[in-house]
């Protein structure tokens, strides 16, 4: 556990951090440097994909169960933001600026917004949940690659929100908002992932018929991952409708979906700070591909989502853990080639070797039995 | 009424193919537990492999029975060597990890076949061409059909019919059956399981090019992502019908075309609109998940540990 000093070191760390970020991503820069216009608008986007990655690994990486949906849930924060900030925003504005001030005002019913977005992500994430989660695994993807198909349909013929032609929406979002709550998913899921809950939800993943033996309600769980993922997915839905300033139900098709998948599958499920490199990457890709040469008529760039499928088969085929699997990566592994002295050996019940190393169980489900690979059966 | 028996038979149609699609989720369902999510996809290759016979083999100009034969034996026989290869080239090699891998393993082909048909294909719908000569036949003095859902009924009943002479009357069929059940008991009476899966995944896939064909001869515009929303409602029809069962495929298909189009026809009425048509069936689906999850004629089988 680290001490108070340490963490409040990390917390200032992390602030300035954003500040300078965000002051580079501005208009007009940080001391006469700033990042391209172009390239600010990438780690923007960057930065929303994080808390996408990052709480849909919650639901798919450390849970178990499997969402093709998260851009319904996004879409739902996003349209539900958006209705407040447009309808009632500058009203609220006003009455409050009185109050607190200006400044704050506006900060207060953007942040108002937000956590509306979230709630009624959050609620639509239990209405889609309690009757998928109470199956097994399978239902769910179906269930979320069909519900965020009838949400863009209901939002296409919403004309309150713009219906078809699309919804314009005041621009609130700089990377302060984005940078802060990127964070702040990644320490609410590792939080989650830590405590009791973070086991349970592991241990469901793991194994079910299990967890549930141990006294684990797997379907409260389930649900309560669910309902976690897709508010942090309204929220980045929120983040994104007012940094794009114009939503469009082409946003949110399952094309956004699935390249959320891709992020955390190349991370690695069940991984925090993969699913951040993961998002980072996957964001950054097409740019670099747009770079290279076209060949035979097709720029890399347009064959992009061909490369991603492709990328997502081999990782399954090969790796089907992802490229970090269940490891985080950071600074502690210098701190522990500090603390070993020469000739010390882990000793343990895996033999000796690290848990990170040990193969993978493998379970198959051959004949409609999960049979589990060096387990004698009787 | 007249107008009901009329929706109704407009919603028969749809459904027919619905049930054809059905039958290879639910069969190879039976079979791996796998979510075929690429089998929408081998519908879409059925379409356009039967576009280009028809227009490479010149049965475009003319409507004819021969071009119609032999567009949709052409793109069966092509749907089903496809079918068999994403089972040996994707499937096969993931089938021995975590059912996590498997279901990730089936979405990245469906995104692959899907994005690679918009880079050959190209985004733009195409008009497939007629096969059979359009008349109209008066039902019961009222209502009318047309003579491509004459076809569509007549093709998918006969396919149906022929599943169920396969499946219930031949050896390979009892094989499927017995693999179906207990996959590991099946390898030790001497069943070449893996030969039976690529069976079934040559006749599942068949029978979605065949709904291919088929959907385009009812509504003519084929595009690369036409198998995403039709594979889905299909999936839903086999949920529907009880997962693994065959007749409940065709059941759970027939019920949501019916229930789609109705909800075109009458919907307003109740204050839905007609453009919800694509809901219809998962709104069906969460009915089906939360009352009755193994589907109207599935039973409910004990996970054993």
């Amino acid at each position: 556990m680290p001490s108070f000093a340490k963490r409040a070191a990390a917390a200032a760390v992390v602030v300035v951090a954003i500040v300078v970020v965000n002051a580079l991503l501005s208009a007009e820069g940080l001391f006469g440097f700033g990042v391209p216009r172009y390239w600010a608008h990438v780690l923007m986007l960057a930065g929303v994909n994080v808390i996408l990655a990052v709480s849909l690994n919650l639901i798919n990486g450390f849970t178990g169960q499997f969402s093709i949906g998260h851009a319904g849930f996004m879409a739902i924060g996003a349209y539900a933001s958006a209705y407040l900030t447009v309808y009632h925003g500058q009203a609220w504005e006003r009455q409050l600026s009185g109050a607190v001030g200006e400044a704050a005002a506006g900060f207060l019913v953007f942040l108002l917004a937000i956590a509306v977005g979230a709630v009624v992500a959050g609620l639509a994430g239990l209405v889609v949940g309690v009757p998928s989660l109470r199956l097994r695994g399978d239902y769910l993807a179906i269930v979320t690659l069909g519900f965020a198909e009838i949400i863009r349909i209901v939002i296409l013929n919403m004309d309150v929100v713009g219906g078809a032609t699309g919804f314009t929406v005041p621009g609130e979002t700089d990377f302060l908002w984005v940078g802060s709550f990127a964070v702040i998913t990644i320490i609410v899921v590792h939080n989650i992932v830590r405590s009791d809950t973070g086991r349970a939800l592991i241990s469901i993943r793991e194994d079910e018929l299990a967890a549930e033996a141990m006294g684990i309600n797997s379907t409260r769980y389930k649900v309560l991952s669910f309902v976690v993922g897709s508010m942090f997915a309204g929220i980045a839905g929120a983040l994104f409708g007012h940094y794009t300033k114009f939503l469009s139900t082409a946003d949110f098709t399952f094309i956004r979906s699935f390249e959320i998948i891709i992020m955390i599958v190349l991370g690695g499920m069940g991984s925090i700070t993969g699913s951040v490199l993961g998002a980072v990457v996957i964001t950054v890709l097409p740019e670099f591909l747009r770079l290279l040469p076209t060949v035979g008529g097709f720029n890399f760039a347009d064959l992009r989502l061909v490369i991603y499928s492709a990328l997502l088969i081999l990782i399954m085929l090969t790796r089907p853990q992802g490229v970090l699997g269940e490891r985080e990566f950071g600074f502690n592994w210098l701190r522990r080639a500090q603390k070993r002295p020469e000739g010390d050996e882990a000793v343990g019940a895996g033999g000796g070797v690290p848990i990170d190393e040990r193969p993978a169980r493998t379970v198959s489900h051959e004949a409609g039995e999960d049979v589990i690979k060096g387990v004698e059966k009787r | 009424m007249d107008t009901f028996v009329q929706q109704l038979i407009n919603g028969l149609t749809i459904g027919s193919i619905y049930a054809l699609i059905a039958l290879g989720y639910t069969m190879v369902y039976g079979i791996l537990r796998l979510i075929n999510f690429a089998h929408g996809d081998v519908y879409m290759i059925g379409a356009f492999v039967g576009f280009f016979l028809a227009h490479g083999l010149g049965f475009a100009a003319e409507p004819s029975l021969v071009g119609l034969g032999v567009t949709l034996v052409g793109s069966m026989a092509a749907a089903a060597v496809i079918g068999m290869a994403i089972e040996r080239f994707f499937y096969k090699p993931v089938r021995k990890y975590a059912r996590m891998t498997t279901l990730i393993t089936a979405i990245g082909v469906s995104l692959l076949i899907e994005n690679l048909g918009v880079v050959i294909f190209g985004n733009a719908p195409r008009a497939f061409p007629s096969l059979v000569e359009n008349k109209q036949y008066a039902l019961f003095g009222r209502a009318t059909i047309d003579s491509t859902q004459l076809l569509i009924f007549g093709v998918s009943v006969a396919l149906m019919v022929l599943l169920e002479w396969i499946v219930y009357h031949t050896k390979v069929g009892t094989a499927m059956r017995a693999v179906s059940f207990n996959l590991n008991s099946a390898k030790l009476m001497g069943i070449n399981t893996d030969a039976i899966i690529v069976f079934t995944f040559a006749l599942g896939s068949a029978l979605a090019a065949a709904g291919g064909v088929l959907t385009a001869q009812y509504n003519p515009t084929i595009y690369p992502l036409m198998g995403i929303i039709t594979g889905l409602k299909a999936f839903v029809a086999a949920v529907l019908g009880g997962i693994g069962n065959i007749p409940g495929a065709v059941l759970g298909g027939l019920l949501i075309g019916a229930a789609e189009t109705l909800v075109v026809g009458y919907g307003q009425l109740v204050g839905i609109p007609s453009t919800y048509r694509d809901a219809v069936a998962f709104a069906i689906l969460i009915l089906v998940l939360l009352f009755r999850p193994a589907g109207l004629l599935g039973t409910t089988v004990q996970e054993k540990v």
